[in-house]
């Protein structure tokens, strides 16, 4: 990792940055060198070098959500095109789980960044809503595995679901009123019940792992 | 209380009652023997008609002696049915306190009869009878209507604490208890270590299930209904394992003689039989899967092959000694899932109901005979042994609650708060089951036996009536987390979504976690065990079955409230409605009230038609093309052991959640789409009717086991004309029915009809269905108002 007084200091800098322990981001960090092949950087393509992933029907949206510009936080939209450690950390931190000690302003950002990266999942234009052709796209990936299902069964069910999202979000309808989307507004307001903290989490290891170059 | 409870039932119950007593009067003195069989009574029945010199011949003659066990068997049952049923009239007394009380109660009323009437009560409770077929079928039923993912996802933390619990509880108390024992102002000095212990293991067995009604009215959150129901399950195993080998050890040894090689050799057998348990039920479960994968033809027997086979797991692991009960837990928890996808949905229905039966019946039995035996003159009252009993129960769970759940804190994501911790405290109910080790402990090793009956039997109506009826106040105190679940398409997508999400990420991880032990099973599952013990095996999806579901719910519900009714439903709901919206274009109603006649008409024919062929299988009903709603009830609902039918309170009144389909067409994108699926399917809607749905697969018939969500299993109309349940449900809440109904009405979504058409003919591709939806939609425009608030969808009764 380089000479070791620059390297704990990246690492301090990185854990003020993500919240991650010295510990987990040390693990982080082989697993990123693993995927990268030694490099600095990781592309796309590195992330089929993941056998398992390769089974996983969203796997594309996984993918790109790790490139996603909006994740990074470095634009409102596009792709980047490779990544390098810290912005891996970044797009791994949403998975932290939600700290209990931290107060409930705090748990409710949180919960928001998390959710914001659903949102940027299904959102995949980056134009703020997620339309019906969208949320159709995560359906169809999500039965993809399926080969029996029809592609209107398909349909049929992301049109239920957005109608569905539409009389959550807003409630009584004009008839003339047309529903554009599911903005993120819209998107917090469905998942209002949902705790997603109970679910959005990876649990990375807390275990001491051996100093390399402390 | 209990016999307030009563009144309302009316002077039938209580003729029966007099009759029985009557008749108990005047056998008694005939009937001197207490183990009476049915030989001697029929020798003496016979010897009775022939010794008497026949002076006249009675024109009216009595013989008790010969109905008489199943007599009042049958009496003692429909005595507690009819309490449980006054006691869910009354809609909140299910809430105020679990259903255990009211058992118990009626238990003691019987026994107070018996004991007023001086008559013997038939022997219906032994050893043999009661491990052999009392107690099964309560365990089944714990294991069949288990949720499994919610379990499996928590299986560490149950098995810790279920095992570790009943452990330390049983020897906690145990030695408390030997300790006061030695104290010799007690006059207790006679009991020594074994029996103490013996004594401890069978007052652990807890019986929390009974809460869990309670904690249903206070939707508490899931993981700790969890823990509770995990510990329901595995806490009588482990009772009676333990109580088994102590049994051993007490026959085998005296005190003295006990080495630690028998105590380890003891810890052994503990772990193998407990493992040995479950193995055999996973074989029997499995074997019991593959045969319903042939049944299709006959499907009456699908029930039996279920009910015997998970009853032959548990003999055959009695037989060597091993857990019956973790045997038949494990069977039942194979066997559900893929057995509910093999067999019809009339057999499904029945397994479901037969077993809730028989678990309802030997609870039932179970709690009248502890009835009958606190009325009664074998008591041995000692104050220090019962107090301290008492006293050392609360101490020891508090004990293992709190340490053992600070343990697996630590390595849980989501530790248990203290709060959780006191409720898991609080809910150590006791139940039949210890009552039926104490009842059952040879007398000849424990001459003190009365002692300890009486000890159980206190501490049972004190945890049951005290900690039972104050145990929903205080959830409602301490205000735990609650559970908020929804069923929704949205829902179910987005827990797919951050299910494979996760996994998705912890495979860039590299880290392995239970996500993937599960994804990992579940591809095994798929890949061989389907294969093999599914019937035409088709991978299903939780979404699209859901998604059939809710469709299934909305044309269910308003073939129940609107169409059946009359023929012109519509109008005089709609007039109704209409003065409220001033939007339903004539043309619409016109065209609603077409299509739902249509409707209405076959609904009716299937009603018939089930009449008349009971038990042929429709030819329609092909069960890969069945439109499943093949779900237990919610997850509360089924945990309810074997307490209460799963009518009632049906999840379906207070979560209905259907598919809004606001006329007002959303998306200009999406209007586009379906123009242009309208013109697609164009052509074929003239053949709508009769069109088969061969090429297309069951779409998501079932789910594959992995959501815990469910809902009423609701009878396809073609299969069973009005519901039952449903019909009860109306009847319940028929204001909020027709409310919905009245709404429901108003909007004819799309796919609604669609699914009606489909699941009446059943044979309409969802392909047509959708395009007439479309159609539809496209040509009715929003005239008609949105009118279902999105209420319904957030609604929680």
């Amino acid at each position: 990792m380089g000479a070791t007084h620059s390297a704990s200091e990246e690492v301090r800098e990185l854990e003020g940055k993500t919240g991650f322990s010295s510990d987990q981001i040390e693990q982080l960090h082989r697993r990123f060198k693993h995927l990268s092949g030694d490099q600095p950087t990781i592309r796309k393509e590195n992330f089929n070098n993941i056998p398992d992933l390769e089974l996983n029907p969203i796997r594309s949206k996984i993918v790109r959500a790790f490139f996603d510009n909006r994740n990074l936080r470095k634009g409102p939209s596009g792709l980047a095109d490779e990544i390098n450690f810290e912005d891996f950390l970044t797009i791994m931190s949403y998975f932290r789980p939600i700290d209990t000690t931290m107060d409930e302003e705090q748990v409710q950002l949180c919960r928001k960044e998390k959710l914001r990266f659903l949102f940027h999942m299904y959102d995949s234009d980056s134009d703020g809503r997620i339309t019906l052709e969208e949320y159709r796209n995560v359906v169809e990936e999500l039965l993809s595995g399926n080969p029996h299902i029809e592609k209107e069964s398909v349909r049929s069910i992301a049109d239920g679901a957005m109608m569905e999202a539409a009389s959550v979000c807003v409630g009584r309808m004009e008839p003339d009123q047309v529903y554009e989307g599911i903005t993120f507004d819209d998107f917090l307001k469905i998942w209002q019940g949902i705790d997603i903290e109970t679910k959005m989490h990876v649990r990375f290891l807390n275990v001491e792992t051996i100093a390399l170059c402390h | 209380m209990g016999f307030q409870m009563l009144v309302p039932f009316g002077p039938w119950n209580w003729l029966f009652l007099l009759v029985a007593l009557r008749c108990g009067g005047a056998s008694s003195d005939l009937n001197e023997s207490t183990n009476s069989s049915a030989q001697p009574e029929l020798n003496v029945r016979f010897a009775a008609a022939g010794s008497e010199p026949a002076e006249t011949v009675s024109v009216f003659a009595l013989d008790y002696n010969y109905v008489q066990i199943p007599y009042e068997v049958t009496l003692w049952i429909l005595l507690a049915s009819l309490a449980k049923i006054g006691f869910h009239v009354y809609h909140r007394l299910p809430g105020l306190m679990p259903e255990s009380c009211l058992l118990v109660l009626v238990g003691a009323l019987v026994g107070t009869i018996i004991f007023g009437t001086d008559h013997k009560s038939p022997p219906v409770m032994d050893s043999s009878i009661y491990f052999l077929y009392l107690l099964p079928p309560i365990v089944l039923e714990g294991g069949y209507f288990m949720p499994t993912r919610p379990f499996f996802e928590n299986i560490g933390s149950i098995l810790w604490w279920a095992g570790l619990g009943a452990l330390i509880n049983a020897f906690g108390i145990g030695l408390s208890l030997y300790l006061i024992c030695q104290v010799q102002a007690f006059g207790l000095s006679d009991v020594n270590l074994l029996q103490n212990l013996l004594f401890g293991s069978l007052i652990s067995a807890v019986d929390p299930v009974a809460v869990l009604a309670v904690f249903e009215e206070a939707r508490v959150n899931e993981q700790l209904s969890m823990m509770i129901f995990g510990e329901a399950l595995l806490n009588d195993g482990i009772s009676v394992v333990l109580y088994n080998i102590l049994i051993a050890f007490t026959k085998m040894h005296k005190f003295e003689d006990i080495e630690p090689v028998d105590i380890l050799a003891g810890c052994a057998r503990f772990i193998i039989v407990g493992c040995g348990g479950v193995f055999f039920g996973v074989i029997f479960g499995f074997i019991s899967a593959f045969i319903t994968r042939f049944t299709q033809n006959i499907s009456a027997i699908e029930p039996l092959i279920v009910f015997m086979f998970s009853y032959l797991s548990y003999l055959v692991a009695e037989t060597l000694y091993l857990s019956g009960i973790l045997a038949i837990t494990a069977c039942a928890v194979t066997m559900k899932k893929y057995v509910e996808e093999n067999v019809s949905q009339t057999s499904y229905t029945t397994i479901k109901y037969f077993m809730k039966m028989l678990s309802s019946v030997s609870e039932t039995l179970i709690f009248i005979f502890m009835g009958v035996s606190t009325i009664g003159k074998n008591h041995e009252w000692n104050w220090a042994f019962i107090c301290f009993t008492l006293a050392f129960c609360q101490i020891w769970r508090a004990i293992s609650v709190f340490a053992l759940f600070y343990i697996s804190n630590q390595f849980r994501t989501f530790p248990f708060s203290i709060k959780d911790q006191c409720i898991i405290f609080y809910s150590g109910v006791r139940g039949a089951g210890s009552f039926s080790l104490a009842f059952l402990l040879p007398l000849s090793l424990f001459p003190r036996k009365k002692m300890f009956v009486t000890a159980t039997l206190v501490v049972i109506y004190f945890t049951v009536f005290i900690q039972g009826i104050t145990i929903g106040p205080l959830v409602r105190y301490l205000d735990v987390r609650k559970t908020n679940k929804k069923e929704s398409i949205n829902e179910e997508l987005h827990t797919r979504l951050m299910d494979h999400l996760k996994a998705g990420i912890e495979d860039v991880c590299g880290h392995w976690s239970h996500y993937q032990v599960r994804d990992k099973f579940k591809k095994f599952d798929h890949k061989y065990l389907r294969k093999i013990l599914i019937r035409e095996n088709l991978p299903k999806s939780s979404i699209v079955s859901l998604y059939k579901k809710l469709e299934m719910k909305q044309a269910i519900e308003m073939a129940e409230t609107g169409i059946l009714s009359s023929t012109a439903f519509s109008i005089p709901h709609q007039a109704q409605r209409i003065q409220e919206t001033k939007r339903l274009c004539p043309e619409d109603v016109e065209s609603m009230r077409d299509i739902l006649t249509h409707n209405m008409y076959q609904v009716r024919q299937r009603t018939l038609s089930y009449n008349k062929y009971n038990l042929k299988p429709q030819t329609s009903e092909k069960q890969a093309k069945e439109i499943l709603i093949r779900r237990q009830n919610t997850f509360r609902e089924s945990t309810r052991k074997g307490h209460s039918l799963p009518w009632g309170r049906t999840a379906g009144t207070k979560n209905i959640r259907y598919l809004s389909f606001p006329y007002s067409h959303p998306q200009p994108a999406g209007r586009d789409v379906r123009v242009a699926e309208f013109t697609d399917h164009d052509g074929s809607d003239a053949e709508v009717p009769s069109i088969m749905f061969n090429t297309h697969s069951p779409t998501g018939s079932l789910q594959e086991g992995r959501r815990t969500q469910e809902i009423i299993p609701m009878k396809s109309l073609h299969r069973g004309g009005k519901p039952p349940h449903l019909g009860y449900q109306r009847n319940r809440s028929q204001e909020e029915q027709l409310g919905r109904g009245r709404r429901a009405v108003l909007r004819p979504k799309p796919l609604f009809h669609a699914v009606d058409e489909e699941f009446e003919s059943g044979e309409e591709s969802e392909e047509e269905a959708s395009a007439i939806g479309s159609r539809w939609s496209t040509e009715h425009r929003p005239g008609r108002d949105l009118h279902r608030s999105h209420r319904p969808l957030l609604q929680r009764k």
